[in-house]
């Protein structure tokens, strides 16, 4: 089925969940959250997400409802587009092309046709506030070139721009000041803070700003968490406001609620403040949200709030300040010392999250499926306070172990190391702490790896550090009268010439353990522990090392600093080959002998793929990235794919992924741009049901009726009819929203046709096709586009409307040319 | 600057002990403020203070406090207000209603309301009636007659004490605020029409009881409330409803004032803030509009006790002592001095005198006096040191006055040996007589009736005359004898005024003697002829100093707008300088100062000087420099010393000014190279206070 389509990187997932303002739904039922460059909508009530809304270029900058139907939903991009969707099924509507990067995104609901983007034009940091009429017109691509300046000088963020009173007014605020256009007037107004001249005023600065939804007040955020709400700005002169001030540093973020009796206000303390009636004394807080607030939004219905943080979550919160769900990507806001592993027992993809946990990321379905908290202490959220780190992480034994090292370094003299060690519970199904050591080193700990040979009776585990030291953990007996108990106690301490060791590794079998000092790799034999020999290449300290796996376990790789990879041959004790390569990451297939090693250069960084028996390389993908990749790790899947040219065979069992410097997730996919694109067939909530309408007495009629013909005449019948679901007309008729269908009259005769029971059966032929069309789209993971994927994609885009025009039109006339062969003799049965 | 700074520095440390002393001698000039009321007419404020006292500030004349009438322990005042246009009320716990004299600045009469202590009183809207509220829960309604006020009747009988009481504007009803609840009444027939319970929950815990500190009653029939519960509360007086609610502090909001137009209205509270409420449109197309609460201000440590709005500013008052007037920008029309905040915390006139002779001051306190003398140093220093003292400054002196009345005045004889003093009701003389260390005092009796109450006492130069201005508006000469006195002569008024003189000036040779009065101008005596010289002309502004040079008799007024004229007695003209003053103008940072001048005096040796200074500065005007034009640097700092004197005589001109003073309550020259000044710091009179409401600061 795999056509051998060339091989792209692709961005999977775990993009900004938190970038702009989720908008909800108008009946509270979805929210929407853009997501690198696509739009996603989320359940409120499960979590899960229904739609992706593929179709932009690049970054989606701005999501708002259609205020005109709230089934639409318009986006905007810095690919110059703003798309109109159905939001229901996931279908694009119209594409406007404005042209230049849109920052943000307001509707009004008057005037009707226009909507206000945020362009900057000349300087780069010049920002303004444009309405752009949306022309009418029937077509799928409308150029939407009529721009008129509203403001000019704004911010950026959409954070500040603020429409109020059915957009009566636009409120602005930049640096110090608050601009007020009014509409009907035509006016500005604009009104000065003082600013940094003194001390006590200079962190006066806007940060974001909110209109209330009925009266004429508008509400703005301060540097140094003040809320001030102004009164009365349409006189320049009499203008009041007053001031709020709980934040204890910047605000955030605010809004009001849909009746404007309370304003929610966020920022770094990570709590939701409700303010009820505009009082100072008058608020209630929704505390430990885990992260700064970054956003906050209201649903058109008044019944929930939600809240964007800044480690990629969303929470949605009740009306009465409960939060009722979450929505956590992929935490990303912080450095990853742990690299990338993948869980055995889940399959996904475990690194650092929140300060002090390790996430649990499913790649599948772009999610976060929990947080281990590791150092168990609360997270003091301080500007300067030196934080206990994860550094380390391994799961060992499938899963059932996981050794975690925690550090905390203030002074240089002053470390604080800790490993602990978590028992998979099975019947919490979660990680239990067992074990934990206090210093287990005396310097920081460079490697960490468990033995996983299958026959190896007891979990070892080995730990190299900076102290020229390596450790062998090994799993003892560690019960009493009370209870019976396992524990991990130190086995061996091993040492080379006071050398510190960087690296260790276990080899397939568990009998060799690999550890690097610093320019030599020693190999030891886990049995006695005894030193076997030493490898040594005088090309700088070891990097990276792995040994060779099934056919190839007899070799040893090792990467070293000044840029050579090394192969030795542990039979014959001496060095097979080796290459210059600058190795930045160096990653073993669990499930072939391939190694991948990515390589570092000035122009971005390059994928090799090669197995340690060959010095030539199976595969070679250049420029995977411009920015450094700082880990990968390969991800076994599910179903084998069955690439049958050579140089993707390595993808058939496991799949690359790949962690660059600015936090991107990417992978390799062979998958067609095009491919990528069709919407997912899945529908939403009772989407299976149909309606009790007319159409569906008639329908199930003609099935009921169908049944009891095919009871009967189930023998010997030789045609199969078909049901009325794997009809892949009627399908498309009751999956595909009215308003893209042609006309009816263009589908009717191809409706009716499908009904028909003609004794040449025609559809049976389209009945696998179809199952097959829908097994593939169901394997279509979330792989993203990756933007700077040198293969350039196809510039027009699918359209799923003219799609089915022009198919319906090709079917049209083989099915008018067949209408006379058709038997309809059937219908004197009926 | 003229005089050397050694002198001067060495004067500071001098004074040093004398300082401390002042400052260990408790309540000083200002208690905390009780009541104030605005009268929109004449555009002054009248001001209560705990200790009884009343001050009138003219809000035209540059906030001056023009007028004053003592305290008396047993008057308390608990509710002031202007009722018949300019006729001033006060009311207090010793229920006795009070009506003052505003010409001879002394208590017209007092009359029992026979209701217990009168915790509120408030006027008509026409000003010819007077309500008041009284301990045992009864609001009696006073007619006001031209020359008293008469009892008419009392309204239903409230359970507990009225705190508070507003009149509707239209005069037919009135909300009175109690303990719990808020009583509505009608006028006609006195009953009461609705009875608000006030919420007690505080907080959500339930405090013991709600008092209602403050009512106001709006033209709409919208009467609010301010309570103990820190609430601001709206309610609709036609069904007797709770209407909004606003809870705006922790602790008690304890007062309320509404502008003439009821757009806008100022609450403070016990936490030292006060907040501004604004009717304010809900959108800009519609009619509705809605109470909202706008800036809070925080220019008060303690309680505020008493607020109240004038067209352009809200003025406030609490037990720190400051009386504050924070003008309202949207209302000021050009942005000139009179939209800068005003906080005033010192009595507009001098406490202090001064024995040349001796070194000794003579601080005037609420019930006694403190007789100090000035320690000495034999050191000597540069500009900038304090030098140590070698004798420290002595305590001479207490005298405790008898009874419960204010001293309103005192003054020590040049030489030493003579001390006045004079409360609302008897006129003291005391004989000091100095044994080496040991002083008798010796108390002057038979004191001739017509001097029963003194506004001001000055001594001669050569201490053989004293001078005492009455407030029946007449001026005694009293020669002094050793150990007893002989009544000279008495200025009579001007036929048909009674309008007393309250600041006094002689000159050094002691023949002529200038006195001012409240509004008009100052009158020149001749001592020696014992008649009027001749009259100084009028002035608009009132005055706040008088001095008479030495050797020229140059008589040197200032007044509350910061002019200063000097006006020959000789001639019965201004002089030369004065009129080129004039012509010229003053620096416009002189004019924008607003602290009034307390005190000017000449230095004998420098006849081109004058000194002078308020409580903030000390400024010597040389007669012989130019004047400073507008774009000259009026404070001009130290010119550096190395600077050459070609550079220092172009910059010079005739103000020399000096900030260096904590609040300055007194400066004068001691002999040609000595100066004393009295300062006051703040703190220390924030230290006397009670603490105030403790409040969580955040990060502390």
């Amino acid at each position: 089925m795999v056509e051998e389509e060339s091989l792209r990187v692709v961005r999977c997932g775990g993009s900004e969940l938190n970038f702009r303002r989720a908008v909800f739904s108008a009946d509270s039922k979805y929210i929407f959250c853009v997501s690198g460059d696509f739009v996603k909508v989320y359940s409120t009530a499960t979590e899960e997400c229904v739609h992706i809304l593929h179709g932009h270029r690049n970054l989606v900058t701005g999501i708002q409802l259609n205020p005109n139907n709230h089934l639409q939903l318009y986006s905007c991009s810095f690919d110059g587009t703003i798309k109109l969707w159905d939001y229901i099924d996931g279908i694009l509507i119209k594409t406007f092309t404005v042209g230049c990067k849109l920052h943000a995104l307001f509707t009004v609901s008057r005037p009707e046709d226009s909507v206000f983007v945020i362009i900057n034009k000349e300087k780069p940091d010049i920002f303004q506030l444009v309405s752009v009429k949306l022309p009418k017109s029937s077509s799928q691509e409308i150029e939407a070139k009529e721009l008129s300046i509203v403001l000019d000088y704004v911010n950026q963020s959409p954070k500040c721009i603020a429409f109020g009173n059915e957009g009566e007014y636009v409120a602005a605020v930049r640096d110090f000041y608050l601009s007020v256009y009014f509409f009907k007037k035509k006016t500005t107004s604009r009104f000065t803070l003082s600013s940094s001249r003194n001390k006590k005023h200079s962190k006066n600065n806007f940060t974001c700003v909110a209109c209330h939804p009925k009266e004429d007040c508008i509400a703005s955020g301060h540097m140094d968490g003040k809320i001030r709400l102004w009164r009365n700005f349409n006189d320049d002169k009499k203008y009041t406001y007053t001031c709020l001030h709980w934040h204890h540093d910047m605000v955030m973020d605010l809004a009001f609620s849909v009746t404007g009796t309370s304003l929610l206000s966020g920022g770094r303390e990570s709590v939701l403040v409700e303010w009820r009636d505009a009082a100072e004394k008058n608020k209630e807080f929704l505390p430990r949200l885990g992260a700064t607030i970054e956003h906050i939004s209201v649903s058109p219905a008044g019944d929930l709030f939600c809240t964007s943080h800044s480690d990629n979550k969303i929470i949605v919160i009740h009306r009465n300040l409960e939060a009722s769900a979450v929505i956590q990507g992929l935490v990303k806001d912080r450095s990853i010392f742990t690299g990338l592993m993948i869980d055995p027992r889940t399959k996904a993809l475990v690194l650092n999250g929140k300060p002090g946990h390790l996430q649990f990321y499913s790649l599948q379905s772009d999610k976060q499926l929990y947080n281990l908290d590791i150092i168990q202490q609360e997270y003091i959220n301080d500007y300067g306070l030196i934080q206990i780190e994860l550094t380390k992480a391994a799961f060992g034994c499938f899963g059932n172990w996981l050794a975690t090292v925690e550090q905390r370094q203030e002074k240089e003299t002053e470390l604080e190391l800790q490993m602990k060690l978590w028992l998979f519970s099975k019947k919490t199904q979660g990680f239990i702490l067992n074990t934990k050591i206090n210093m287990p080193h005396e310097d920081h700990i460079t490697a960490l790896c468990f033995c996983n040979a299958e026959k190896s009776e007891q979990p070892t585990l080995v730990t190299a550090s900076k102290d020229g030291h390596f450790k062998v953990w090994i799993l003892t007996d560690d019960s009493d009268i009370y209870k019976k108990a396992v524990g991990w106690t130190c086995d061996f301490v091993g040492s080379y010439h006071k050398y510190q060791a960087t690296n260790c590794c276990f080899s397939e079998d568990g009998s060799l353990l690999a550890v690097s000092f610093e320019e030599i790799v020693t190999i030891w034999d886990s049995e006695t522990w005894e030193l076997r020999c030493t490898f040594c290449q005088r090309a700088g300290k070891i990097r990276h090392l792995c040994f060779g796996r099934l056919t190839c376990s007899k070799y040893l790789l090792g990467a070293t600093e000044n840029g050579i990879l090394c192969c030795w041959n542990l039979l014959s004790c001496a060095l097979e080959w080796s290459a210059k390569l600058n190795v930045r990451v160096m990653e073993p297939d669990p499930n072939s002998e391939n190694i991948a090693a990515v390589s570092q250069s000035s122009v971005g960084s390059d994928l090799f793929i090669f197995k340690p028996s060959e010095p030539r390389p199976l595969y070679i993908q250049k420029n995977i990235s411009r920015e450094e990749v700082q880990w990968g790790v390969f991800v076994p899947r599910d179903v084998p794919e069955s690439f049958t040219s050579e140089a993707y065979q390595w993808l058939n069992r496991s799949q690359f992924y790949f962690l660059t410097k600015s936090q991107s997730l990417l992978t390799f996919s062979t998958k067609s741009p095009e491919e990528k694109l069709t919407p997912t067939s899945k529908q939403l909530l009772a989407e299976e049901n149909l309606p009790t309408t007319p159409f569906y007495f008639i329908l199930g009629k003609h099935r009921q009726q169908q049944d009891e013909k095919l009871n009967e005449t189930s023998e010997n019948e030789l045609v199969q009819l078909p049901l009325t679901e794997n009809i892949p007309a009627i399908n498309e008729l009751l999956h595909t929203p009215a308003h893209v269908l042609p006309p009816a009259s263009f589908l009717c005769s191809m409706f009716v046709n499908s009904l028909l029971l003609s004794t040449e059966t025609k559809s049976a032929e389209e009945i696998p096709e179809d199952i097959d069309m829908e097994e593939e789209k169901e394997s279509d993971d979330s792989d993203e586009e990756n933007d700077f994927s040198e293969k350039v994609q196809d510039t027009n885009d699918p359209d799923l409307g003219e799609d089915i025009i022009h198919q319906l039109s090709k079917a049209e006339e083989k099915e008018l040319r067949k209408f006379r062969k058709v038997d309809y003799s059937w219908i004197a049965a009926l | 600057r003229s005089t050397s700074g050694a002198e001067h520095e060495s004067a500071r440390a001098r004074v040093a002990g004398a300082e401390r002393g002042w400052r260990r001698g408790g309540k000083c000039g200002a208690a905390g403020i009780r009541c104030v009321a605005y009268n929109n007419q004449s555009n002054r404020l009248a001001v209560s203070r705990t200790d009884g006292t009343v001050e009138i500030y003219n809000l035209s004349a540059n906030y001056f406090q023009e007028k004053f009438f003592p305290g008396h322990e047993s008057r308390a005042t608990e509710a002031l207000c202007w009722a018949a246009g300019q006729r001033l009320f006060s009311a207090g716990l010793n229920g006795e209603i009070i009506e003052y004299d505003l010409q001879a600045l002394n208590v017209k009469y007092a009359m029992d309301a026979f209701g217990g202590p009168i915790w509120s009183m408030t006027a008509s809207p026409s000003g010819s009636q007077l309500l008041v509220g009284c301990e045992d829960g009864s609001v009696k309604l006073f007619q006001i007659t031209p020359d008293k006020i008469q009892f008419e009747r009392n309204f239903d009988r409230q359970k507990s004490r009225i705190l508070s009481l507003s009149w509707h504007p239209s005069g037919t009803h009135i909300a009175a605020g109690s303990i719990d609840y808020i009583s509505v009444f009608d006028v006609k027939s006195g009953s009461t029409i609705h009875k608000m319970i006030v919420d007690r929950q505080y907080m959500g815990v339930s405090k013991r009881k709600c008092i209602v500190w403050g009512v106001a009653f709006l033209s709409d029939g919208t009467v609010i409330s301010v309570d103990s519960a820190g609430k601001v509360q709206f309610w609709d007086s036609a069904t007797g409803t709770l209407v909004k609610s606003h809870l705006i502090a922790n602790a008690d909001v304890q007062s309320i004032a509404v502008a003439d137009q009821e757009d806008s209205f100022v609450v403070g509270t016990a936490e030292g803030t006060i907040f501004h409420f604004q009717l304010l449109p809900v959108t800009s197309n519609s009619n509705e509009k809605q109470w909202v609460r706008t800036k809070p201000f925080q220019h008060h440590t303690h309680d505020v006790r008493t607020v109240a709005h004038s067209p352009t500013a809200l003025i406030s008052g609490g037990t720190d002592t400051h009386l504050v007037i924070r003008p309202l920008m949207e209302k000021v029309e050009v942005k000139n001095y009179d939209a800068a905040l005003r906080k005033i915390t010192f009595p507009h006139r001098r406490l202090i005198s001064c024995s040349k002779k001796r070194q000794l001051l003579l601080f005037q306190f609420t019930h006694h006096l403190e007789l100090w003398r000035l320690g000495s140093t034999v050191a000597t220093g540069k500009n900038g040191d304090t030098l140590p003292l070698s004798k420290n400054a002595d305590h001479l002196l207490h005298l405790k006055t008898k009874g419960p009345e204010n001293i309103i005045c005192s003054s020590i004889s040049p030489c030493g040996n003579w001390i006045a003093y004079s409360t609302a009701s008897r006129f003291f003389l005391c004989r000091l007589n100095y044994e080496h260390d040991n002083i008798s005092l010796k108390r002057v009796s038979k004191m001739p009736a017509f001097l029963r109450s003194a506004l001001q006492i000055l001594f001669s130069e050569d201490s053989t005359k004293l001078f005492v201005a009455s407030n029946q508006g007449s001026l005694h000469i009293v020669q002094l004898l050793e150990g007893s006195f002989k009544h000279l002569h008495a200025f009579q008024p001007l036929s048909g005024t009674v309008e007393a003189m309250c600041l006094l000036a002689v000159s050094p040779d002691g023949s002529w003697l200038a006195a001012s009065g409240t509004s008009a101008g100052v009158r020149v005596y001749n001592v020696k002829q014992l008649k009027l010289h001749c009259t100084v002309p009028a002035y608009n502004f009132p005055v706040t100093a008088l001095a008479i040079a030495p050797d020229t008799n140059n008589l040197v007024i200032a007044h509350s707008d910061q002019q200063v004229f000097e006006y020959s007695i000789p001639d019965k003209q201004y002089t030369e300088w004065s009129r080129t003053v004039q012509k010229q103008g003053f620096h416009h940072l002189w004019l924008q100062r607003d602290t009034p001048i307390t005190h000017i005096s000449f230095h004998p040796k420098r006849p081109m000087h004058i000194l002078l200074h308020d409580a903030y500065m000390f400024c010597i005007i040389d007669k012989s420099l130019p004047l400073p034009s507008d774009k000259t640097l009026l404070y001009n700092p130290l010119p550096p010393m190395n600077e050459s004197d070609v550079v220092r005589r172009r910059t010079a001109h005739a103000f020399k000014i000096s900030k260096i003073y904590k609040p300055l309550l007194f400066l004068d020259l001691l002999d040609e190279r000595t100066l004393v000044a009295v300062e006051r710091p703040l703190d220390d009179i924030i230290a006397q206070l009670p603490p105030p409401i403790k409040k969580k600061k955040f990060g502390t």
